[in-house]
């Protein structure tokens, strides 16, 4: 059997919630990939939506690169309130 | 970078408890490895469903029946998780699936077994899935992230199913003498097999070593094989039943049960595919498979049908 497109399932958990990777799996075509995720990942009202995108339109950034990818945020401490100084006595801040 | 300094930074990184996922430099051996053991696991969630389901239409109350039902589509599910992380591997899902069809490809040997009278489901579920459970906690922790991800969805799944047995198992215990004697008889069948799940001893297993340095398992078939032994035998007196050892003794300086010597010449058998089932399970899958073709076929075609449909209404 030739393999039916690799399709995969982002799930939100409840309303108020992103949705979040959960897995992934066959399917010819997008209504019975929901159909199959709602079975597959659900089977416990795991879900109130489900999202599936076909694996191929998924784009990723490069594990070896990424050093270099995420360093420019890395020397920006002073995005983190943490960074300034406050006296104590000043308070709510 | 040269082929060593990667094996040594991915060495440190497992070291270091940090997940390899699925785009991340790993050496060949590991991946390897990893598709060998995840596919095996997911063939055996597939293969595991055929001696439950045959006491599906035969379950004693629509309570039980339910049950079963629900747990047989566990398991299914649980093959799909699994296949789906070997395939953040490269491994082909047609491939695999061929392999187990074609008998190339292992599945646990415990599934070879024939499950013969009603007490058998309580047997399987308290002891198989019991042994499985232990062995898959651990798994949890695996240092390949896709994997340890579906072990804790399979994990949260899987502690109904032991319960499920267990409850089975206590309501023939407690019924008449022909009940409870139905009961005995599936545990003297199924404890031995089940101590053989957790593969060959530590001095005869093969990949144990590396899969330990790798923290792909992070303990060995003895380990777990003794905390198995150790948490069902309270649970087989609370029942009232005997486990079918006569070695079996409390070890007070060990703190461990003491059990007698597996029958290795039976476990490999069953391995090389000269067990009770091995044949049928096969054949029984590939008539899954080819009695299912038509659906396939069927959603192919409708979605070639529904995309050339698409293209005559946009043209």
């Amino acid at each position: 059997m030739k393999d039916w497109p690799l399709w995969e399932v982002f799930i939100r958990s409840s309303n108020g919630l992103h949705h979040k990777h959960a897995g992934s799996l066959h399917a010819p075509d997008n209504e019975v990939a929901l159909k199959n995720a709602r079975d597959v990942y659900t089977r416990r009202n795991e879900g109130v939506s489900i999202w599936v995108v076909e694996s191929k339109h998924v784009h990723a950034s490069d594990p070896s690169d990424a050093e270099a990818f995420f360093e420019p945020a890395k020397d920006k401490i002073y995005r983190h309130p943490t960074f300034y100084d406050l006296p104590d006595e000043v308070k709510h801040i | 970078m040269k082929s060593f300094d990667l094996e040594k930074k991915f060495q440190d990184r497992v070291d270091n408890e940090v997940k390899i996922e699925p785009k991340d430099w790993m050496p060949e051996a590991y991946r390897k490895t990893l598709i060998r053991q995840i596919s095996q696991h997911a063939h055996s969630e597939i293969v595991g469903m055929l001696p439950e389901g045959n006491w599906i239409t035969r379950a004693p109350s629509l309570r039980r029946k339910a049950a079963l039902l629900a747990k047989v589509q566990d398991e299914a599910g649980h093959g799909l998780y699994l296949y789906s992380a070997a395939e953040t591997l490269g491994a082909e899902r047609s491939d695999l699936i061929d392999d187990l069809n074609e008998g190339r490809a292992k599945y646990s040997s415990i599934f070879n077994y024939p499950t013969l009278t009603w007490a058998d489901i309580g047997a399987v579920g308290w002891l198989v899935d019991g042994a499985a459970i232990m062995n898959q906690v651990m798994l949890c922790r695996t240092s390949y992230g896709p994997y340890a991800r579906a072990m804790v969805r399979i994990c949260k799944e899987e502690s109904f199913h032991q319960r499920q047995g267990y409850e089975i198992m206590l309501k023939l215990a407690q019924g008449s003498a022909e009940q409870k004697e139905m009961a005995q008889d599936a545990l003297n069948r199924w404890w031995w097999p089940s101590l053989m799940m957790f593969g060959p001893s530590d001095a005869e297993s093969t990949h144990s070593e590396q899969s330990m340095k790798w923290k792909i398992k992070r303990k060995s078939n003895d380990e777990l094989r003794q905390q198995f032994v150790d948490i069902t035998v309270p649970q087989a007196e609370f029942l009232d039943l005997t486990i079918p050892d006569e070695d079996l003794t409390w070890n007070a300086d060990r703190q461990h049960y003491d059990f007698g010597e597996i029958n290795w010449e039976e476990f490999w058998q069953v391995v090389k595919g000269e067990g009770i089932c091995n044949r049928e399970r096969l054949k029984a899958r590939r008539a899954a498979e080819e009695n299912g073709a038509w659906v396939r076929e069927a959603a192919t075609a409708y979605e070639q049908k529904r995309r050339s449909a698409e293209h005559i209404h946009v043209a």
